[in-house]
């Protein structure tokens, strides 16, 4: 087929509404992570202490957010969490998915960090005999957090390429922009390669800071 | 409930999806592990002209959106003159993209196997193929299996999004039946359990599967459920110090 061309004049006209959506996709994921890290992180804690009841519920509804899929669990938030009397403006709706569906994923994450304290740090906290409080908000955490950072970075990369999943919920977003001009101009070209160009740009770059923040963090490290 | 349609009559036309996510799976599962292969081996070459395309493919699929390559399969490929059918394309771009995250679980792999037998195989004269199916991979494999495993229940998840390019499987069923009916809670409850039951019975397909292949190569097999130990001690819980 011959009818294909790069029109650089319509590939201009549409950036201000594709940059519209962007700036949706870059809110919805930073609002999206937030609510993940802080939710994951109460999962953790609560699989952690180990409440009668309490933890294995926490540990069930974990592996069934890890092991559904998330346009799923959009779809149920965005038609079923209405049904009851949690209506949400679309926007919202989708952040809140984005974080439940992810928060599984960070409470993983910390959980390996936790993990990976060193049993000494335990022991000297012991003989310190420091509040439990203060073993976990002041020593503990801050080391395991700062351990599993670039992979908590690695998933704010993965929540931003997924927020395209708000489109079929109704939010206008970058994705959702792009095929509605496609579908008004009945030209999918330009729309669809320069959204796409935009996510890669955006991941790319920031995978890439992330891997040489690790490497040098190892670095110092030794 | 809207009109003379009940939940119980759609359950069948929901149910039909089952073996369309399962057809899906399976068919992208079997282009990404060539997919993993040829871009793991391509990375590792000493040949520039292999391990740039090779590097090329990785980041453009891990750096941008899956649904957006998708559509762009559906929608785009098409003003090139290439037409592919829903499902070829929705197959091409869930293999594609998981081989690329896959081929560094390859090369991890094949780098674990220790230079000796790659060099003990060079110097008895076998072929490249036979080298690298008959000696390399074999020794491969055990470490590939664990992420293998999560490999499967993501592209399980992940092939919900070929309902948005018209394939009718579980999601697409689900939301096509919630819509016609008011029953959305129930359609999407169904759902959802069926995904979650699919996903656990593959996790517990590869445990097998991982206790089978290490059990032939000889090493520890792992439990098949169980409680890690965990580092953390029970004071700082709020046990007994």
């Amino acid at each position: 087929m011959s009818s294909f061309h790069w029109d650089w004049a319509f590939a201009w006209s549409i950036v201000p509404a594709l940059l519209t959506g962007a700036k949706i996709t870059v809110f919805a994921t930073l609002l999206g992570s937030l609510l993940s890290f802080v939710l994951g992180l109460i999962w953790t804690l609560l699989r952690l202490k180990r409440i009668t009841a309490i933890t294995p519920a926490v540990e069930v509804f974990v592996s069934f957010v890890r092991g559904t899929p998330l346009l799923v669990q959009l779809y149920f938030v965005f038609y079923v969490f209405p049904k009851w009397g949690l209506s949400m403006p679309a926007l919202v709706t989708g952040i809140v998915g984005l974080g439940i569906y992810y928060s599984a994923t960070a409470s993983e994450i910390y959980r390996a960090g936790i993990e990976e304290v060193a049993a000494g740090q335990w022991e000297a906290a012991l003989v310190l005999g420091l509040p439990i409080r203060r073993v976990w908000l002041g020593i503990v955490l801050p080391q395991a957090i700062k351990t599993v950072l670039p992979v908590l970075g690695n998933q704010v990369v993965a929540m931003f390429k997924e927020t395209s999943l708000l489109s079929t919920i109704t939010v206008i977003e970058l994705l959702a922009e792009a095929t509605s001009i496609g579908s008004i101009e009945f030209r999918y070209v330009e729309p669809l390669t320069m959204a796409g160009f935009f996510y890669f740009i955006i991941s790319y770059t920031a995978a890439r800071g992330i891997r040489r923040l690790e490497t040098e963090h190892h670095v110092v490290h030794g | 409930m809207s009109g003379s349609n009940t939940l119980w009559d759609f359950l069948p036309f929901l149910l039909m999806g089952i073996p369309v996510t399962i057809e899906v799976t399976v068919l992208a599962m079997a282009v990404t592990l060539p997919v993993a292969v040829i871009l793991a081996l391509g990375r590792g070459s000493r040949l520039a002209v292999l391990r740039w395309p090779a590097g090329f493919v990785i980041e453009l699929f891990r750096g941008s959106s899956s649904l957006v390559q998708l559509f762009w399969a559906f929608y785009v490929l098409p003003f090139f003159g290439i037409n592919l059918p829903a499902l070829v394309a929705g197959v091409l771009v869930l293999g594609l993209n998981e081989g690329s995250y896959f081929s560094e679980v390859v090369r991890a792999g094949l780098n674990a196997v220790p230079a000796g037998q790659r060099e003990a195989a060079l110097t008895l004269g076998f072929s490249p193929g036979y080298r690298f199916f008959r000696i390399i991979l074999p020794q491969a494999l055990p470490v590939m299996i664990p992420p293998f495993g999560n490999a499967l229940v993501t592209m399980l998840k992940f092939t919900s999004l070929v309902s948005l390019v018209t394939i009718q499987d579980l999601s697409f069923r689900a939301d096509l039946v919630a819509t016609s009916l008011s029953q959305s809670a129930s359609v999407f409850g169904i759902i959802i359990v069926i995904y979650y039951a699919l996903a656990l019975l593959l996790g517990f397909g590869a445990k097998l599967l991982e206790r089978g292949v290490n059990r032939r190569a000889g090493r520890a097999t792992p439990a098949l459920a169980g409680d890690p130990h965990s580092s953390v001690p029970a004071w700082a819980l709020g046990g007994e110090r």
